[in-house]
């Protein structure tokens, strides 16, 4: 699977499982962290809302220069997790392209060790914040 | 040895004043060697962001369910979660917890199946806390294992099944706390990965809605004794003997209306359906109501 994952994901993935359970949530809180905030001319501007997420969790994917894949998130500070995963997939796909992104395979996260310390059922909402911005990406050549 | 109850006035007009403690009790108490407090989120990482100094963490999918079959742990896991974080059989727990409460409610619910003697909610939770600029700390918290007992759960005093669902109907007040759409069954629609996906909207036929934010203030504290009477009694005509069943979705936010009920207004006879509209939206030909079948 490894090989099919754009280069910034596959480290990010090889990163979470090569350290130890405890680790993994302080990595998880560190993306968290590293998510940048909404730029400002999208501030009050209507976004995706993942319903799956628990908490809101809003993504909007542009597309510049033809092939490149810009991602916008906006979580709450309040929801760490989602935050997180939303972090991810930012370090891991923004910046990458068009195919790159619409050919990770949505269960990517798998691989991470990740159901372990957050459990299974809400790592599901990585899978469907990734299939919320493939469907924009889509929408958007369409 | 538990600790005195809080003697604040509010608290005073409930049914059991001594299930509820203040942030000005909790504040005045931390450390003490009898308190164990316990945080429980619905966000798993929330409580690594900061928490009030010396709680220890619980967490409701890792902790407290069973994480291969869907129940809740057994009596040897319960006691060596209490155990992990210190708490003896005779400890004063106080949980508290984001989003209203719910998942503290569902904690302490849970500690109820085991009959833990003296278990506490934190009145207004982790918002309440953080909104009157209170201490958080992100220092790690460790505690020497106590020896906690092996204790059976008690799966038939709070706590409802499906069959004791589909016997109630029509025979006793069923309470749906999730929010009016969702009792309706126009809110189910959950494209791609659908996270606890159900396949059916509407509610338990004869289920009254009593939407579970009807409880509490906007701070997180729950509202007053005679609010809540002016509605589970004089507007919902329910009697503290009655025999009640509440629900929601996965049976966190109905353990907060239980919590209501059971040690607020003070009623014998409530069971949480904590299966709720995940496994009865799911289930095979079981009762449902929608408002244009209705």
């Amino acid at each position: 699977m490894a090989g099919a994952l754009p280069p910034r994901l596959n480290a990010i993935v090889e990163e979470f499982a090569d350290v130890d359970r405890t680790e993994r949530l302080d990595l998880l809180l560190e993306y968290a962290n590293g998510l940048p905030d909404l730029p400002e001319r999208m501030q009050g501007q209507e976004l995706e809302r993942v319903h799956e997420c628990q908490t809101p969790l809003f993504v909007q994917a542009e597309v510049e220069d033809g092939d490149v894949v810009r991602l916008y998130f906006q979580a709450p500070d309040e929801a760490p997790t989602s935050k997180g995963f939303a972090g991810i997939l930012h370090a891991g796909l923004d910046g990458a392209t068009v195919d790159e992104v619409l050919g990770t395979p949505s269960e990517f996260a798998s691989g991470m060790g990740l159901a372990d310390v957050v459990s299974p059922l809400r790592m599901r909402s990585v899978g469907a914040i990734l299939a919320r911005i493939k469907r924009q990406l889509v929408d958007r050549a369409a | 040895m538990p600790l005195p109850a809080d003697t604040d006035p509010k608290l005073q007009e409930y049914a059991h004043p001594e299930r509820l403690v203040t942030t000005d009790w909790l504040a005045e108490h931390l450390g003490d060697p009898d308190l164990v407090v316990v945080e429980s989120n619905e966000d798993v990482l929330l409580y690594r962001t900061g928490h009030i100094p010396g709680a220890h963490h619980v967490d409701w999918h890792l902790d407290l369910n069973d994480t291969v079959m869907r129940d809740y742990v057994s009596p040897e896991g319960f006691a060596a979660l209490c155990s992990a974080r210190g708490i003896r059989r005779d400890s004063t727990v106080v949980v508290y917890g984001d989003n209203f409460n719910w998942w503290a409610a569902y904690a302490l619910w849970v500690f109820s199946l085991f009959g833990h003697p003296d278990v506490r909610l934190l009145d207004g939770g982790r918002a309440k806390w953080i909104a009157e600029g209170r201490e958080m700390t992100t220092d790690a918290v460790t505690a020497a294992p106590s020896d906690y007992p092996v204790v059976e759960r008690d799966d038939e005093t709070i706590r409802a099944f499906k069959e004791d669902v589909l016997a109630h109907i029509g025979n006793g007040p069923l309470v749906d706390v999730r929010s009016p759409q969702e009792f309706s069954g126009e809110l189910l629609h959950m494209p791609d990965y659908p996270q606890e996906g159900v396949q059916r909207g509407g509610h338990v036929p004869t289920a009254r809605s009593v939407p579970w934010k009807r409880a509490a203030n906007d701070d997180g504290s729950f509202k007053s004794a005679d609010d809540l009477k002016a509605i589970y009694a004089d507007e919902q005509g329910l009697r503290e003997g009655d025999d009640v069943i509440t629900y929601c979705r996965i049976g966190e936010r109905s353990s907060h209306t239980w919590f209501v009920l059971t040690h607020l207004l003070g009623f014998d006879h409530v069971r949480n359906y904590d299966g709720s509209w995940v496994e009865w939206g799911n289930a095979v030909r079981v009762p449902i109501e929608k408002p244009e079948t209705a």
